[in-house]
């Protein structure tokens, strides 16, 4: 009985070390305005691509279900949940993340601007979500953003510290500013 | 979530084929409830075929006295067009309440009519405007492709293509959304049709969406929020969970009914 046991034990511990069988998709894709080409496992969030392949860790994990919006990147200029979009998917697309916005060593873009100077975060995990969603508000709705519309737009954004009144002001004040760098 | 490979077919056809050959396959455009499924491992699709590539899909045009939105249209698309917005508002305006801007960008119509979530808005004005589902194979009317909780008629290798909605004389839609999950508590949609008026409950019916017959009735007679004092809807049939009482949103219905009435008359 113990012996026959020890047996299938074997049997299961073999099978697990056998190579699994992986589908592989290449993709190319644009991202921050560089090329991109991959051989990823077509289950490969785009949030995971992102930040496991590419190491552009600006982009956060939060909910991982599709509520939380720390994982907002831009997919062809428009903000998207990468942690419920297939990286396979965005093949042949142009992906924007918060590392996009503004060159290492050049001035931030307007709205990091003004999430820094209205203290928009508190412990800063939400910021790289609602600056992409802040920066898609602005392209959609233009530049003169009113709290009720910008509280609304954030509907699938939450910052767990609360911190909504500086990021709503810091929102208002970016969109102005955006469209005095434009 | 589980292996599995991926196909993108350029045409329906070619995606139709695809369903045929791998039997277990499963259709994705915006992905916003496939994957969230299949990363809870509550789906293991073997293949799945993306039908976000194929050109024209999502189409929104009017077509004779039908305004005509294609399958992969994603909310944002059916929100922003000029087209539904001066066809049908009411519906461009559920379009806009659907998730959040980011979600919105994503999801599509077809996806979400195909998923019938017992919670989802878009099943609410398809039934009530008396909507087609055509597919790759057939049309359906809106009464014979929602078929309960989770199921359509769709078969395995069939594929909605487009959604033909015929023109309204008025229509509104207004929802109690759920204060944590934002879905539908509770959805009304009126619409008050050339021939009759139909009122479609999406977020209470435990068998997913359904018509408030009784509303219709009395809103035939004349298209006003008075004529339904009185009338109420049965908590009979409807989801009693931790988010409300049947009794809660059988008041809903009456509440959201009467709210939509106003809104299609103010308009």
């Amino acid at each position: 009985m113990t012996f026959g046991m020890t047996i299938n034990a074997c049997a299961a511990d073999t099978a697990a070390v056998q190579p699994k069988r992986v589908l592989m998709a290449k993709i190319s894709l644009i991202v921050n305005g560089n090329p991109v080409n991959a051989n990823i496992d077509p289950r490969t969030l785009l949030v995971q691509f992102l930040r496991e392949n590419l190491r552009l860790t600006g982009t956060h994990v939060g909910c991982d279900t599709s509520q939380c919006g720390a994982c907002v990147v831009h997919l062809d200029g428009k903000a998207v949940k990468s942690c419920t979009t297939l990286a396979v998917m965005a093949d042949g697309h142009e992906v924007r993340t918060i590392e996009g916005l503004a060159a290492d060593g050049a001035p931030l873009h307007p709205m990091q601007e003004a999430f820094r100077e209205h203290h928009g975060l508190q412990c800063g995990f939400c910021t790289p979500g609602m600056i992409m969603t802040a920066v898609d508000l602005v392209n959609r709705k233009g530049h003169d953003l009113s709290d009720d519309v910008i509280r609304e737009e954030l509907e699938g954004n939450l910052c767990r510290c609360t911190g909504y009144q500086n990021i709503v002001t810091s929102i208002a004040a970016g969109a102005k500013a955006m469209a005095k760098s434009a | 979530m589980y292996e599995f490979k991926y196909h993108r077919p350029a045409t329906v056809r070619q995606a139709a084929n695809l369903l045929v050959k791998n039997e277990d396959a499963k259709v994705i455009a915006g992905g916003h409830t496939l994957v969230p499924v299949m990363k809870q491992r509550l789906a293991s699709p073997p293949h799945l075929v993306d039908l976000s590539h194929i050109e024209g899909l999502n189409a929104i045009e009017m077509k004779g006295r039908s305004l005509v939105i294609g399958a992969t249209a994603t909310h944002a698309d059916v929100a922003n067009s000029a087209t539904v917005r001066e066809a049908i508002p009411a519906l461009a305006e559920l379009a806009s309440g659907i998730g959040d801007p980011a979600v919105r960008h994503k999801g599509t119509i077809g996806g979400s009519l195909a998923n019938n979530d017992p919670t989802a808005d878009y099943p609410a004005a398809v039934l009530a405007l008396g909507a087609t589902i055509v597919t790759n194979k057939r049309r359906l009317k809106a009464e014979e492709f929602f078929q309960g909780l989770f199921s359509t008629a769709l078969e395995n290798d069939e594929i909605i293509t487009r959604v033909m909605f015929p023109l309204p004389k008025k229509a509104a839609y207004i929802k109690f959304r759920n204060q944590a999950s934002r879905y539908a508590l509770v959805g009304v949609f009126v619409a008050r049709r050339p021939s009759d008026v139909r009122v479609a409950v999406t977020g209470a019916g435990s068998d997913g969406v359904f018509r408030a017959t009784a509303f219709e009735e009395a809103l035939k007679k004349r298209f006003s929020h008075k004529v339904l004092e009185g009338i109420s809807a049965s908590p009979e049939g409807l989801n009693s969970d931790l988010h409300g009482s049947a009794e809660y949103r059988a008041h809903l219905i009456g509440v959201l009914t009467r709210r939509a009435v106003e809104a299609a008359t103010a308009k």
